[in-house]
């Protein structure tokens, strides 16, 4: 599992993969907002979380089709199903590894691109915590699609209209959250709330992602 | 005689085939003495005036929208444990049932909110939660026709029903925690104390029987059609073998 892990890593790395591309399309979707919306301040500070948020979402969702899909392509993925590692593992490094290379990054990213988007101090601190809770279920749920629509012809859009319906409870808590401390209010209920949802996604998603994966890989032969 | 005997096509089509135009026509009566009743023969409500009669679509369409996705969560989870193809097709014979009932309930109900709220659409938990039940419905479909193989394409949506659910449960509740609701509560239920007035529940049931029904003949007819879809298949694979 950790070899595993640390091969999807060092490819996602060395072969230009996920990683800039993610923080390039997190950074560009910024970009545009206040072109489509205007310049003007007190609005994008308004604004900012939802869109630091969504941003992240349409990031996370763009490198996932590739998560099992490269794998699956020359074969590999048959053989790490044969190998004495649970397929439910196999699952989570693959999802640890998408967050590594997404999640992370997009977190650590959000407070910088935010000074974009005229924000700063409460605001930006919630919603980088808000991803950093809630990006793992980003992940995790983009592992579900990603296994459903496995070696599909035109799977990416399949992806996104599977997946992205799923984000759905995890971008209300956390933009609640992010809402709620640029505000000043309390936020611990969004946050243990998006918690409960990484929490639950942890806990489920390997299984049924892996179910998807062994009904896809049993399909090729 | 248990329900599993029904998982044998033939046995299903055979008992299920001559339900279907009986299944068809009590619907269409019942519907017909549905929306008359609660069209011309009920009073206006004395707030809401004659809007209050796009009840008797909103209301069984809304019900039946949540109701075939359940169905289908069970159909799903019989195909996942006892493999029985006919209860995997059901599933797939239904989804669109269930696009049309969501689209039916969220039109009916932009209709009705134009007048009475000032506004075809408010981000109201409700609304928000069928919008993306609909959403649900529209990838499941999606997956369904673009997997090939038959047996796969039963286990993906399977699992993205099961997965569906738990996550529209989850949507549900959280767009309740987002923001606060315009729409009204339950109009029926078992248990409130306040439910719609007689004169209103009456032809109200009638419809949501004609609407059970109505559902009950197009997955019974639909799954049919898939099973002999099915059967063609594999005549025409078996005569390309032979060749």
């Amino acid at each position: 599992m950790k070899a595993l892990l640390a091969r999807d890593l060092t490819l996602a790395i060395r072969a230009g993969g996920g990683f800039g591309l993610a923080l390039a399309f997190f950074l560009i979707i910024i970009v545009l907002v206040p072109f489509a919306v205007g310049p003007d301040p007190a609005q994008l500070r308004r604004i900012a979380p939802g869109i630091l948020w969504v941003a992240a979402l349409l990031s996370a969702l763009l490198t996932l089709d590739r998560m099992f899909a490269l794998d699956h392509e020359d074969g590999a993925l048959a053989l790490i199903a044969t190998a004495p590692v649970p397929l439910e593992s196999v699952v989570l490094a693959k999802a640890l590894a998408h967050w590594l290379t997404t999640g992370l990054p997009l977190t650590l990213a959000a407070p910088v691109f935010g000074v974009l988007l005229n924000q700063s101090g409460p605001g930006a601190l919630w919603v980088t915590v808000g991803l950093a809770i809630g990006t793992p279920a980003l992940s995790l749920i983009g592992a579900f699609g990603a296994a459903l629509t496995l070696g599909l012809r035109r799977g990416g859009l399949l992806l996104s209209l599977i997946v992205l319906p799923l984000y759905v409870p995890t971008l209300i808590f956390g933009a609640e959250l992010a809402r709620r401390g640029a505000e000043g209010l309390e936020v611990l209920t969004p946050a243990l709330l998006l918690g409960g949802i990484s929490a639950l996604t942890l806990a489920l998603i390997p299984f049924a992602a892996a179910a998807a994966l062994r009904s896809n890989i049993a399909q090729g032969h | 005689m248990s329900i599993w005997e029904y998982a044998n096509p033939k046995k299903f089509l055979d008992t299920t085939g001559p339900l279907v135009p009986w299944a068809y026509g009590l619907a269409g009566a019942l519907m017909a003495i549905g929306l008359r009743w609660g069209f011309f023969a009920t009073p206006d409500d004395y707030r809401q005036g004659s809007t209050v009669k796009i009840i008797y679509l909103h209301v069984p369409a809304a019900m039946m929208a949540i109701n075939i996705w359940i169905m289908m969560l069970v159909t799903s989870l019989i195909w996942l444990v006892r493999r029985h193809h006919v209860s995997a097709l059901a599933a797939k014979a239904a989804a669109p049932v269930g696009i049309a009932m969501t689209l039916i309930a969220l039109f009916t109900g932009a209709v009705w909110g134009q007048p009475m709220w000032g506004t075809w659409w408010a981000w109201d938990p409700r609304l928000t939660s069928f919008l993306i039940l609909f959403l649900f419905y529209l990838g499941y479909v999606a997956l369904w026709a673009s997997v090939p193989d038959p047996d796969t394409a039963a286990d993906l949506t399977g699992w993205l029903c099961i997965v569906g659910s738990v996550f529209a449960v989850l949507s549900r509740y959280a767009a309740n925690f987002w923001n606060q609701g315009l729409h009204q509560g339950a109009s029926l239920s078992l248990d409130a104390e306040e439910n719609v007035s007689d004169v209103f529940w009456q032809p109200l049931v009638i419809c949501l029987v004609a609407f059970v029904l109505l559902f009950v003949a197009l997955v019974l007819q639909r799954t049919g059609t898939e099973i002999r879809l099915r059967r063609a298949a594999a005549l025409r694979a078996r005569a390309q073998g032979a060749m």
